[in-house]
């Protein structure tokens, strides 16, 4: 008799605690949820964390084509959440006074969730930042690129890899000196400066050894020597830079380009709770410590530096003198339409001759 | 009894008509419908043909059209010469056991998945890769070699990639043909050639014509090879597709893409099938 009760108790016990835990399904990028954070989370709240590893343009297309359903948080930049909010209302506002503000660096809190504003919501705030500019080989290219137009000298002609992605447009429009994101209002503006940089780039093209897609592949031709001068996030020089003193990330003259990474709730989701948890949890500066040592990147958490890795700190203030900081060219929100004109002109880029 | 066979064959059809119903026609009716219609401005969307006009009149998009269909067809025909000699001699010339182990041999590296195989291929063509460093050593080049990302290292790896889908049907169709049909055409005086020519290669057509069938919608359709040994100037459809859908966000333009492939992957096998004097029935039963 006193065991069915113990049984039965036991069993509504069991039952009242799934009710409250919930399955929280993470669509980030690769090192933002590392195992041990994880583990930590589940095991304060109680909740699970499914985490699927996605970049930009798989995260929106896969929202997308779910009507914003099958995750419950997602990380897209801070400059893709205005426009896809708009075209295909893939998102649900976030109720910003269930987040611990004081753990976010003010100003970058301020700023994400003014350019991820739409009719008044807040669909958005940061999580991790970085930027890309250049990773060299120091050695062999340090003298000659300075700049993401130096990509195309003779000097380093085979030896060059990129991306056929915005960041490089955007990247060679400031080389060549355009301001490409103050003609993001003007799509005639922003349609000449691009057909610039398609002629820069197609001249370029003899240059270039292969246009990479995946980080670790542009790793390879950068580890193996193949590739001496490329275009690439921070944290992938500063990996490189572990194994090779002579690889590092360089800012290039003309600014290196600032992306936000930031926290948004699909539209379909259905553990909010566990999602503002998951937030709230993940921005305490030991934790978002803990992201940095495995994204390489520093996050949007107040008082995190503290607890970064000398390291890691040392490699940052070597990229990045105080004025290369000033210089840092933040993205704004991608205007509707403006991806169709950089798609063509990436598509014809790929196929010149 | 009857009513038996009757609640039988609806048993064994549903899955089938399931399958075909819910992974492609309705899929592919969906998709018809996104590819006519136009983008007006946020979430709005005007039925229009202006997708297809689009494809059918930018250059660049019908260049790569072609492009694909050409290098597809040129995939299968040197796969087609690679992989007749070798059926042959696992039909015809190894016996018992040794047999046995060619086919088992064909059939290995597609344990592995293509991801891997491809990226095999990426470590024996890249500049620091063994071909480069033995060349190297042996005297051939003072140089490392780069081996990658040009049309013939693609090239190399489609055909690889469907070796195995030509060599099965060449070989089931070979073993079939009598030896003794062939030593009787040497008994009434042919040559090897004759012999290849009116004997072998005709009753080994259905063979052929479904390896290349099977191999054309293989490189056609892949995404993996074209990609990664292809590097810089590797432009496949495909890739256009997937750009166009993930990368662009356009679905409606990638639609287009996609029943332009459909119909143009139908048209190349169904001129095949003629240009053999063929039908569907002949080469599938």
């Amino acid at each position: 008799m006193t065991r069915t009760i113990l049984l039965t108790s036991t069993l509504l016990a069991g039952l009242a605690g799934a009710a409250q835990a919930d399955t929280l399904r993470l669509l980030t990028w690769g090192g933002y949820a590392p195992d041990d954070v994880v583990e930590m989370f589940e095991e304060q709240t109680g909740h699970t964390v499914e985490v699927t590893k996605s970049n930009n343009e798989e995260m929106i297309a896969k929202l997308r084509a779910t009507g914003g359903g099958g995750f419950d948080l997602a990380q897209p930049s801070q400059d893709r959440v205005m426009g896809p909010q708009m075209e295909f209302g893939i998102y649900k506002p976030i109720d910003v006074s269930k987040l611990n503000q004081d753990l976010f660096i003010p100003s970058m809190l301020e700023a994400t969730m003014k350019n991820t504003t739409v009719n008044g919501d807040v669909y958005g705030v940061p999580h991790v930042w970085g930027t890309s500019g250049l990773v060299l080989n120091t050695a062999e290219a340090g003298d000659t690129v300075k700049d993401y137009t130096d990509l195309c000298d003779p000097a380093v002609a085979g030896k060059v890899s990129y991306r056929l992605k915005r960041p490089t447009l955007i990247g060679f429009a400031f080389a060549m000196g355009e301001d490409p994101f103050a003609a993001y209002g003007d799509e005639a503006k922003y349609k000449e400066i691009m057909e610039k940089v398609e002629a820069k780039l197609v001249e370029c093209k003899a240059n270039v050894k292969t246009y990479w897609g995946g980080g670790d592949e542009l790793m390879n031709l950068l580890r193996s020597g193949e590739v001496t001068a490329s275009m690439a996030w921070d944290t992938g020089g500063w990996k490189l830079n572990g194994d090779n003193a002579d690889i590092t990330f360089v800012a290039p003259t003309s600014g290196a380009l600032g992306w936000i990474d930031t926290f948004v709730l699909p539209a379909k989701g259905q553990a909010d709770d566990a999602a503002y948890a998951w937030i709230n949890f993940v921005m305490q500066p030991e934790i978002a410590a803990k992201i940095t040592a495995s994204a390489g990147n520093f996050t949007a958490s107040a008082g995190a530096d503290e607890y970064a890795e000398e390291g890691l700190k040392a490699k940052y203030q070597a990229s990045f003198p105080q004025e290369a900081i000033d210089n840092i060219k933040w993205y704004p929100p991608v205007p509707a339409g403006l991806e169709s004109i950089e798609g063509e002109v990436l598509d014809r880029v790929q196929a010149a001759n | 009894m009857r009513a038996e066979t009757r609640i039988g064959f609806i048993l064994l059809l549903t899955p089938l008509v399931l399958w075909l119903g819910l992974l492609i026609v309705i899929p592919h009716i969906d998709m018809a419908l996104i590819s006519l219609r136009e983008r007006i401005s946020f979430g709005v969307y005007e039925p229009s043909l202006a997708q297809y006009e689009k494809a059918l009149t930018e250059p660049l998009y019908l260049r790569t059209f072609g492009r694909t269909a050409v290098m597809s067809v040129l995939a299968t025909a040197i796969t087609l010469l690679v992989a007749f000699p070798v059926a042959y001699y696992i039909a015809k010339m190894a016996k018992g056991r040794l047999q046995q182990v060619l086919f088992l041999l064909c059939l290995i590296p597609f344990y592995v998945s293509e991801l891997v195989r491809t990226f095999g291929w990426m470590i024996l063509l890249r500049e620091t890769g063994l071909i480069s460093s033995l060349m190297q050593w042996v005297g051939l080049a003072d140089q490392p070699v780069e081996m990658l990302y040009n049309d013939a290292a693609m090239m190399v790896g489609l055909v690889y990639t469907s070796m195995l889908f030509m060599v099965v049907p060449l070989v089931t169709t070979l073993e079939s043909l009598d030896d003794s049909v062939i030593e009787a055409g040497y008994d009434l005086g042919g040559n090897g050639w004759s012999v290849l020519r009116e004997i072998i290669i005709p009753h080994a057509m259905p063979g052929v014509v479904s390896g290349c069938i099977v191999v054309f919608m293989l490189s056609l359709g892949n995404y993996l090879t074209p990609t990664m040994l292809g590097g810089k100037d590797s432009l496949w459809f495909t890739e256009m597709i997937y750009n166009q859908f993930i990368v662009r966000s356009n679905w409606e333009l990638g639609a287009a893409f996609g029943f332009m492939l459909l119909v143009l992957s139908s048209a190349i096998v169904w001129g095949m099938l003629r240009l053999t004097g063929r039908t569907l029935q002949e080469t599938m039963g």
